[in-house]
């Protein structure tokens, strides 16, 4: 049976199974390979989108659970004022290395300036400490969180 | 948008150079491109240590620099980009000789050429051992410079002046006397006819525009918003996705599968069964793990099954008492052992460990009869096409590999099994198949870097001074298998280095190395390889040694440098920037280390905090390095924050164990990553210096493990002989 889901404001009918992990969906059936595949449990973020705004490990998110639901992924975050500034803040920090978790950071931190204009560093460890990054920019995205929480105040 | 292209330079254009005009020493050669354009083909060096081999007789070129009619500059070169910069760094030692800013440089891949890339000397192409800028500092501005002298030759010869009365700038020759002035693309054609001069002057370091000056990178765009590739978004029109399970003990053959539930599961379309694997083929990758979940799959254990991490620790604590191949020895360490006032001893052990890119395992493999085309993120392109080769049955020239992005490298990359697995799934499939790696299959099927076991002694005299230092160590040599010339007689340059030739004036030195090959489990090189075993046990002994002294670690470190001013001054400053003599509260403490590895000094200060329960938190990590000259300040800065994460990583948490023959660890809950609640602040300080580069990709792994059980020593006296930190030795009443 086939499920409709809307990504990025597009409805798509996809024909997989209910329990399908939205992840597969976006990524080996719409071709949507922003989102990345990191551990398939959870627990590394990398695959992390925006389900109605609130960021969504979407290796564990079946397709069947999104109804309409809007689900928003790094190809069009920087769409929202909060995705383009830490877009911006991310290219002024020079923040990525291998680059590979940094789809999944984005989403958590666009997600979190989005909520919380002004996180303070225990904010930015509750919404980032499930976003592994094996490169260790850790630094940097605190920092880079921190900018874009200051541009989003100045009125971007 | 970004310069870096993932397409592979072009064929025509490489073959078709002509009238080739060689410079004396070789190391260089240019020609003319088809369509009226420069082509300068020159060797880059893999091996810091190899860079004379580029002035031999036999030239061999292995990076090309072609400028085209419209003043575009491409480099192909053998390096490849994992994060840690190259791909901006390298072409800046071009765009600063040139006289061209780094946007008018573009980037391609090199595809798989072991006779156009490979190291002379070792017959490779791969990047890893942090060896690219420092293979690449001289030539690539020397070939810059040169092309830049053919430019203005060019110029000169047009406008019938003398070459000296012009200047390169903005890409482009100016006459000073008249203000005339050609682009580079207007006079490449006529450049590839100039001679080629005979010695280039290179820049002084006061005149760099670029190098040195925090530069963007290129790559960094494209990994913001989605649209960077890697080698798991390859989608070649028809592809499947697999995955795949391999027998769970190293060693283990697939007895049986069942297969009729995963068939039924929607999208699943095939079962592939080799002898010590199975993999599910389907639509999507959501359909094949839900089909391996399905199947219901025996396995023979074979004949390693009982197997035990304990086993393997045992049989290298018994090495360490036998004899090794010496690797270094200097003055009489046993007569100066006996006459020591007092001796020290102690053994040390580090674990197995996976390396865990982001990037799971993959590869995407069409293969053909007469045919096998490839896509995979890979450090080793040349080895990649000539495994898979043999596993495709096909020779390498009939192998296509495309390269992507790599969603980490640190040495799992540096290995083909990923594609040789991929080649065997894909055999028995009709079209083009993705085959990814679970997390667990990735972390359970690694190449890991060895185990190793320390047997340690030193003796101090009356004043404490260390007067002989001893120290066998047995464990795996992953350049045995990977590179088999470069073992020999019983050693190899990657298993000793940080365990010879220490920064300290130490009187007399006497190193072995027993070459241990655990059974059934495989190595690989892990990043900062040798030295993130070597620096860890050297700099958590002489701590002991300051310790036994009851001298400062700063202080007794600092006056064994009188010969190695440049670690003396890395070593002051960290401790200058960390406050090191400055009190702590109770339950926290500062530790040292210092290390010369990789052409490059650096000495780092942890501060962390001790609960009382053993919970070891990071406080702050100090680094002070000497890399020579900094080529991108700011990717030395971010590999260094990189590399201390990595290493904290591993002595936190890094372990592989064995049991019944196959690892225990599987995920990320059980293989744990620090995480940004657990990452420490990190002050890097970089010295000024005008000297080569040295490599950096590496240095802070291996510098931060010691100053983290040094600093533990410091908090609670308690002194960690083992990685990784066991918090219940740690426990305060």
């Amino acid at each position: 049976m086939a499920v409709a889901i809307k990504v990025n404001g597009i409805t798509h009918s996809v024909d997989v199974d209910d329990d399908t992990p939205l992840l597969w969906v976006l990524r080996d059936v719409l071709g949507m390979t922003g989102t990345k595949f990191g551990c398939g449990m959870a627990l590394c973020g990398a695959c992390t989108v925006q389900i109605d705004g609130v960021a969504t490990r979407s290796c564990i998110t079946t397709v069947d659970s999104l109804g309409q639901s809007e689900i928003t992924t790094i190809e069009a975050i920087g769409a929202t004022p909060a995705g383009a500034q830490i877009q911006k803040a991310w290219l002024d920090h020079e923040v990525p290395q291998c680059g590979y978790c940094q789809s999944g950071q984005i989403m958590s931190a666009s997600a979190l300036i989005a909520s919380n204009p002004h996180p303070t560093d225990a904010d930015i460890d509750d919404a980032m400490s499930g976003n592994i990054c094996r490169c260790g920019t850790y630094v940097r995205i605190r920092e880079a969180i921190k900018s874009a929480a200051q541009s989003g105040a100045n009125g971007g | 948008m970004s310069n870096v292209q993932n397409a592979l330079p072009d064929a025509d254009v490489r073959g078709s150079s002509s009238e080739a005009n060689l410079s004396r020493r070789s190391f260089l050669k240019a020609s003319a491109a088809v369509g009226g354009g420069l082509i300068l083909s020159l060797n880059l060096p893999f091996e810091a240590s190899e860079a004379g081999a580029s002035e031999s007789n036999d030239f061999v070129p292995n990076a090309l620099i072609r400028i085209d009619g419209n003043g575009q500059i491409f480099l192909t070169m053998p390096y490849i980009e994992m994060g840690q910069g190259t791909y901006t760094a390298i072409p800046m030692l071009i765009a600063e000789e040139l006289e061209v800013g780094l946007d008018q440089v573009r980037l391609e891949h090199a595809p798989p050429n072991e006779k156009l890339y490979a190291n002379p000397l070792l017959g490779v192409q791969a990047t890893g051992n942090s060896n690219a800028m420092r293979g690449a500092w001289k030539p690539m501005r020397e070939a810059g410079a040169t092309a830049r002298m053919m430019l203005v030759a060019a110029a000169a010869s047009k406008w019938g002046v003398d070459a000296t009365t012009c200047r390169a700038e903005g890409g482009a020759v100016i006459h000073a006397d008249t203000g005339r002035r050609l682009a580079y693309g207007a006079l490449a054609g006529a450049a590839a006819s100039m001679p080629v001069p005979q010695n280039v002057a290179l820049k002084s370091p006061g005149d760099f525009k670029l190098i040195g000056k925090p530069v963007k990178r290129l790559d960094t765009p494209a990994k913001v918003n989605g649209t960077a590739i890697y080698g798991i978004d390859a989608r070649p029109p028809g592809v499947k996705v697999a995955t795949l399970a391999q027998s769970p003990a190293f060693g283990g053959r697939l007895k049986s599968v069942d297969d009729s539930a995963a068939l039924s599961v929607k999208g699943v379309r095939q079962v592939v069964r080799l002898e010590d694997a199975v993999a599910v083929v389907a639509d999507h990758m959501g359909a094949a793990k839900k089909g391996m979940e399905a199947l219901k799959i025996e396995w023979d254990d074979g004949p390693h099954a009982a197997l035990a991490t304990e086993d393997i620790a045992r049989e290298l604590d018994k090495a360490t008492m036998g004899q090794g191949a010496v690797a270094q020895n200097i003055g009489d360490v046993d007569k100066a052992m006996a006459g020591a006032a007092m001796k020290v001893e102690a053994t040390y052990q580090i674990p197995f460990l996976a390396h865990a890119p982001m990037e799971p395992m993959n590869c995407t493999v069409h293969w053909q009869k007469d045919q096998c085309e490839i896509w995979i993120g890979t450090q080793a392109i040349a080895r990649v096409q000539a495994m898979a080769a043999q596993a495709a049955g096909l020779p390498a020239e009939k192998v296509i590999v495309h390269n992507h992005l790599l969603g980490g490298g640190f040495g799992r990359r540096l290995e083909a099994d990923g594609a040789v697995r991929a080649v065997e799934i894909a055999k028995k499939v009709d079209g083009p198949v993705k085959v990814v790696w679970t997390r667990e299959e990735d972390i359970q099927h690694d190449l890991y870097r060895p185990y190793w076991f320390d047997r340690l002694s030193a003796g101090l005299d009356d004043e404490g001074r260390p007067v002989a230092w001893k120290n066998r160590f047995a464990g795996s040599s992953v350049i045995a298998r990977w590179l088999p010339p470069g073992f020999k007689d019983g050693l190899d340059p990657d298993s000793t280095e940080g365990a010879i030739d220490l920064v300290y004036d130490l009187p007399n030195v006497h190193v072995e190395y027993v070459r241990v090959e655990p059974a059934a489990i495989a190595t690989g090189f892990w990043r900062s390889v040798g030295p993130s075993h070597n620096v860890f046990v050297t700099e958590s002994f002489i701590d002991e040694l300051a310790a036994a002294a009851k001298e400062d670690p700063v202080a007794y470190r600092r006056a064994l440098l009188d010969k190695s001013p440049r670690a003396k001054a890395v070593l002051d400053l960290a401790a200058e920037k960390a406050g090191w003599k400055e009190a702590l509260p109770a339950g926290r403490g500062r530790g040292v280390s210092l290390q010369f590895v990789f052409g490059s000094y650096m000495a780092q200060v942890a501060e962390v905090e001790v609960a009382k329960d053993g919970t070891v938190k990071l406080q702050r990590i100090v680094c002070a390095m000497d890399c020579g000259t900094a080529v991108n300040p700011d990717t030395i800065e971010a590999q260094i924050e990189s590399g201390i994460i990595f290493g904290a990583t591993a002595a936190l948490y890094g372990e592989i164990t064995l049991k019944n023959g196959r690892v225990e660890q599987t995920n990320f809950d059980t293989y744990q990553m620090l995480r940004i609640n657990e990452a420490p602040a990190i002050e890097v300080h970089v010295v000024k210096s005008a000297e080569a580069p040295g490599g950096m990709g590496e240095t802070g792994t291996s510098a931060v493990v010691p100053a983290i059980a040094n600093a533990i020593f410091a908090a609670t006296g308690t002194r960690l002989r083992k990685m990784p930190v066991d918090p219940s030795l740690l426990k305060r009443a």
